[in-house]
């Protein structure tokens, strides 16, 4: 034991340091802090020695070297020239899109589901069960090569919708377009657009969006402050003056005037050649991602959804039925803001599964940043170590941010409780 | 006394509940058609339902059993069925199960993993269902011995040597601690241990297997491929880290903060990294990091790897067992004298672990399901072989029969332990109370 | 609890870590069977049958390398290795040898450090269409969608050829060949870009094949062959030999028919060396005199292995093309057995 060779004290026994309760955990943390730094210098020089064997010294280099293939889909400016640092930065920007997609609609979907599987419609409250069942106990990676395959198989190839007689048509007035290659969407266009902005010279950002999302927010904001003055004047008088048509005026007006301003029109998916030219281009990578992750994910926010309702007292739903609500106001005003403070929780661990199942993007070919930095760049690089570390250091604090957040909304929830 | 005429003097009888509100109609309008909402929910279900079954039902069966290829399973279903008719080409299932099941295991020694697995159920039923003998234990105990000897062969003698270093181990424990103190006693029953495993174990089996040969007909690891794969990785990883993940979670648990700061850095570290990462850590990099010619077959690198990583949730399960145990029943123990690991292990764990034994049957279905991760890494588990037997000739371009079947299995294996855990937490609400 | 698994596991790469040093050659005969690193499916080049018998091209130089080695062609492990795993199963010792239709490039061979030890298979990256969509020329391609297949150097061929013709396209990547063609089938890409002979044998596979055109551009040179770790040249002499073997007895009409019947001895004396009936190359080696026998005799000789496997009268139907011999027009060429 190498604790023992602490010098010894005045009227201390080495002795003391193993059965002495009061220097025990002290021996105890000191031993097992060496132990550690001793398992992990012997790794690390156990990495050294091998690499240098194969003539491979740590570095990180070849980040700044053209990366030379292209990716697909990308949110920032990318080129086949541009560095393996970009590259991996367009797959985390993809990571990050297809996690937030998947968390949004896994809750709409998980809370829908949750909540009707408690319906007393017997046939829909056991088609949830079988849903839930269904997809819970499947591997997620089943899910998405079964979603991108019916996808792929089931809907039509651009060439369908070509010729005099075409098999496929587009939906919503010629808008939408839905091809085995993924779904296009008319974009917003804006006819007197403000241009971008270069943010640290490295990607640009639309000022349009910008000027959207302050007039927005700015409209939301004043709403609420007439919210609270409405308030006030109810608790100070008893009456509320009615508001509402003033606080939806607010929130709509400014955007829309903003997207006037701007000359917004929308940009409609054409047949042009191989594709569809123009509209938003949602590939079926994607879609597929997306919509598996979603559903898996669904299911058990779905259960977690049914464990937060029934834990939520019968007299609660009694005192709301005595009050004269309805069915769904008592589900919407009473039940689910209760039962929000036992779900939030359990589906922050499962922001976090789908955040890190959204890794096995590489099964369908969706470029995020499993699929760049830790699939081409590490196979084009062979630098194995150095991407792997990266990887997950990378994973780690976004798993770590979601968590503070949640864990930060959570604390702000528990604090409305008295 | 006069009786009005208009007074009844005995009761009517009683008469049938009109019909709309009993019987299967009632039943229908109290449950499926009560209030215009419902029942719109109710008939676009049934719609939903229909449609999906209408596609489904007639590709299912006008399926054929009997072609050696996709092409003559095509051939065979417009035959029976008519030009325009697709069905199943559930032939690829009776030719390849087999493959699916036990990978490349060799087709005459099937009988080892069968029986590995049906010693396994008689292993784990002790641990699952607490009405039955407490000795049967000891078989469980035993059974990862005698499960790694019957899945990969070899001299019985190296397993048992491995089971001795266990032996001397707990020996060295009982002998050094009425002397010198548990701690001693545990550190030196590790150091026995290790030494016997590292020096000595070795050299005694091959000596023992010279002396009195017995053993199976050695399987490479890699020939492990389908459900066997699954299972054995999954299984392997929920036992190994079930002691680690004890310990990781007294750790978090306890008052040392060092050990404490390891522990959670440990447990949040894995727990913030996806799995297909560590698994590339395995496939790539773990070589690197163990000393130079170190080389363990993927396999197994995979089993230390997936062991870390459920260890972190296993211990989180842990910690929650022990969480929920009542504050009283440390109090007890401290009060009765013991110390640390007697109250741990006498009165503490037992508890605790009884608490969680319904989430470490959910840790367990998850990782079960994230076996079939390792075919990113190139491993032949159901999905990989499902790529494998797509590239064969004879069935390139098959995909709904393989995928379905390769579904339909795991959901038989993770729905039957899910409605186990659901029997248990159940019980062990009722035992509470 | 399977601890055991691991210890037992680590005790022997502790007995085997002393060894690792002696040289592959020797670390394989201890073993008694050679780690070979092939793809997790190719049909023609790799792909396990329904007993889980690997069978193909590459498959046979495997063979070959096994028997060369032990007599025996079955003393064979396959690992299936995928683009990612490939180069680390290879480095980190896992796999004795590559033969994973791996093109032979500047940084894999110098910054990798791996050791091509020759080519068994000339190739170039080109393009398939559907016939519907009446396209002639890769230069017509301009916004189509390409399925490519992850891992390899087919990406970047690919980024260069768009690019050097100012032309753009969508990249779909896809993991594994069998997924790709499921893709271009449904029609979710325009063309399927891989190796020339992938391109054949997936379209062989189709069910009517006519419907589909490989386009006549080549787009790169992908000249795959086996490889080993740089470091063990005696190892890699080992590889490239038997390769050079299989191709020179194609060329010299060694068959796997006729090969018992040359061995009792011919006129021809580079036959008669190859064959072990004269000089000692074997030896050289470190192997038994019959090496080269066993070698082709396993799977036939070049020629018997690309057309069992890959030739005309496959399901692939690959012409042999530049894979003819050298005094037939093509560029397989096999050093002298001297």
């Amino acid at each position: 034991m190498t604790a023992l060779t602490d010098p010894p004290k005045e009227s201390f026994r080495l002795s003391m340091l193993i059965y002495d309760t009061r220097y025990r955990s002290m021996t105890i943390q000191v031993v097992a802090l060496m132990g550690f730094m001793l398992l992990f210098a012997w790794i690390i020089s156990n990495t050294l020695q091998n690499l240098s064997a194969l003539g491979k010294p740590v570095d990180f280099g070849f980040l700044f070297e053209p990366a030379g293939y292209d990716i697909n889909q990308r949110l920032i400016e990318y080129n086949s020239q541009d560095t393996h640092l970009r590259a991996a930065f367009v797959g985390l920007l993809n990571t990050l899109l297809v996690a937030a997609l998947g968390c949004a609609l896994a809750t709409i979907l998980g809370v829908i589901i949750g909540v009707l599987r408690l319906s007393h419609n017997w046939i829909v409250a056991r088609l949830m069960t079988v849903y839930i069942e269904a997809f819970r106990n499947v591997p997620v990676l089943l899910w998405i090569v079964l979603v991108m395959a019916i996808m792929i198989e089931t809907m039509p190839a651009p060439r369908e919708f070509r010729g005099e007689n075409p098999t496929a048509s587009m939906l919503f007035g010629d808008s939408v377009a839905i091809t085995n290659r993924g779904v296009y969407i008319p974009e917003p266009l804006f006819s007197r657009s403000l241009g971008d902005i270069s943010v640290f010279g490295a990607f640009d950002i639309s000022l349009d969006l910008i000027a959207f999302l302050v007039a927005l927010f700015g409209g939301i904001y004043a709403s609420k402050l007439v919210k609270r003055r409405a308030d006030r004047i109810q608790a100070a008088t008893g009456e509320r003056p009615t508001t509402w048509h003033i606080r939806l005026g607010l929130v709509v007006i400014p955007p829309v005037a903003v997207l006037i301003a701007l000359g917004f029109y929308l940009g409609y998916p054409e047949l042009k050649g191989f594709n569809f030219k123009g509209g938003i281009h949602m590939r079926n990578s994607l879609i597929a991602l997306w919509l598996a992750l979603s559903l898996y994910t669904a299911a058990f926010i779905a259960e977690a959804v049914r464990a937060g309702i029934l834990a939520i007292s019968k007299g609660q739903t009694e005192a709301a039925y005595a009050l004269g609500l309805s069915r769904s106001q008592t589900m919407n005003l009473v039940i689910l803001p209760q039962a929000a403070r036992v779900i939030i929780p359990p589906l922050i661990s499962q922001y976090l599964n789908l955040t890190k199942n959204s890794s096995l993007a590489i099964a369908v070919g969706y470029m995020d940043i499993t699929g760049t930095l830790g699939g081409i760049t590490m196979n084009q690089t062979g630098r194995e170590l150095e991407s792997i570390l990266l990887l997950m250091a990378i994973y780690l604090s976004i798993s770590l941010s979601i968590s503070a957040v949640m864990n930060w909304y959570n604390k702000r929830v528990k604090l409305v409780e008295r | 006394m006069t009786q009005a005429a208009y007074v009844r003097t005995e009761m009517a009888p009683e008469k049938a509940p009109p019909v709309t509100s009993s019987g299967i109609i009632g039943w229908m309008r109290k449950n499926l058609f009560d209030g215009w909402l419902n029942s719109i929910l109710t008939i676009v279900s049934l719609i939903a339902v229909g449609a999906l079954l209408y596609e489904i039902l007639p590709w299912m069966f006008r399926s054929s059993w009997t072609a050696n290829s996709l092409n003559e399973c095509r051939e065979q279903i417009k035959e029976v069925y008519g030009p325009d008719a697709s069905g199943a080409c559930w032939a690829v299932i009776r030719e390849r199960y087999a493959q699916l099941t036990f990978g490349f295991y060799p087709s005459e020694l099937y009988w080892r993993p069968i029986l590995a697995f049906i010693l396994l159920l008689g292993a784990l039923a002790p641990v699952l269902f607490t009405s039955l003998p407490r000795k049967l234990l000891w078989f469980s105990g035993l059974y990862p011995f005698i499960a790694t000897w019957l899945l990969w062969g070899g001299s019985v003698w190296g397993p048992l040597s491995a089971l001795a270093g266990f032996i001397f181990g707990f020996a060295a424990l009982k002998l050094i601690t009425p002397r010198y103190g548990a701690i001693l006693g545990v550190i030196s029953a590790i150091v026995v241990a290790i030494l016997w495993w590292v020096a000595i174990s070795g050299p005694v089996a091959t000596t023992l297997e010279s002396l009195i040969p017995i053993s199976l007909e050695p399987v490479k690891s890699r020939n492990f491929g389908g459900f066997m794969l699954s299972v054995t990785i999954g299984i392997t990883g929920i036992a190994a880290s079930l002691p680690i993940g004890i310990l990781l979670a007294l750790g978090r648990r306890s008052d040392l903060l060092i050990v404490k700061a390891l522990c959670v850095g440990f447990i949040e570290f894995i727990r913030g990294v996806p799995l297909i990462t560590l698994l590339f850590v395995a496939s790539t990099l773990l070589n690197i990091f163990l000393p130079p010619g170190t080389d363990f077959d993927i396999i197994v690198r995979v089993m230390i790897m997936v062991t870390l990583f459920s260890a972190a949730y296993m211990a989180e399960v842990i910690r929650g067992g022990l969480a929920a145990l009542p504050r009283g029943q440390y109090e007890a123990a401290d009060a009765l004298g013991l110390d640390y690991w007697q109250a741990q292990r006498l009165v503490i764990m037992p508890q605790a672990l009884k608490i969680s034994i319904p989430g470490i049957v959910g840790t367990f279905i998850g990782l079960f399901k994230d076996t079939t991760l390792v075919m990113i890494i190139g491993l032949m588990d159901p999905l990989g072989l499902s790529t494998a037997i797509r590239a064969n000739q004879e069935w390139n371009g098959i995909v709904w029969e393989l995928y379905g079947f390769i579904a339909l299995v795991f959901w038989i294996f993770c729905f039957s332990m899910s409605r186990y855990s659901m029997y248990l937490e159940r019980k062990l609400q009722t035992e509470n109370h | 609890m399977k601890k055991t698994v691991f210890l037992g596991a680590l005790a022997v790469t502790g007995l085997a870590a002393g060894a690792a040093a002696a040289g592959t050659l020797d670390d394989v005969k201890a073993r008694g069977k050679l780690n070979c690193g092939v793809t997790t499916g190719l049909a023609g080049f790799a792909a396990p049958d329904a007993n889980g018998v690997w069978e193909g091209f590459d498959v046979g130089v495997c063979r070959a390398v096994a028997a060369a080695i032990f007599g025996d062609p079955t003393a064979v492990e396959f690992i299936p290795t995928t683009g990612k795993t490939r180069f680390t199963a290879l480095a980190s010792g896992e796999v004795d040898m590559l033969a994973r239709n791996t093109t032979w490039t500047f940084t894999r061979d110098v910054d990798l450090k791996f050791e091509f030890v020759g080519i068994n298979y000339y190739d170039g990256q080109g393009f398939m269409v559907p016939k519907s969509l009446g396209v002639s020329s890769a230069k017509e391609l301009d916004g189509a969608t390409v399925c490519i297949q992850t891992g390899t150097t087919t990406e970047l061929n690919l980024a260069d050829f768009f690019r050097s013709n100012n032309m753009s396209y969508e990249p779909v990547p896809i993991e594994t060949n069998a997924e790709a063609q499921q893709q271009f089938l449904a029609g979710a890409c325009d063309v399927y870009t891989t190796d020339a002979s992938g391109l054949a044998a997936t379209r062989a596979t189709f069910e009517n094949p006519g419907d589909y055109v490989i386009l006549p551009e080549i787009i790169s040179k992908e000249p795959l062959g086996p490889l080993v770790r740089h470091g063990d040249n005696a190892w890699g002499d080992l590889v490239r030999w038997t390769l050079n073997a299989l191709i020179a007895a194609e060329e010299l009409g060694i068959t796997s028919a006729n090969i018992d019947e040359l061995r009792k001895g011919t006129n021809n004396p580079e036959i008669n060396r190859i064959l072990g009936t004269e000089g000692n190359l074997g030896e050289m080696l470190g192997l038994s005199a019959d090496w080269a026998y066993n070698a082709i005799k396993a799977g036939g000789n070049y020629g018997e292995l690309f057309e069992k496997n890959i030739g005309e009268n496959t399901p692939i139907g690959l012409q042999r093309g530049l894979n003819a011999q050298w005094k037939d027009g093509g560029l397989i060429y096999a050093p002298p057995f001297r």
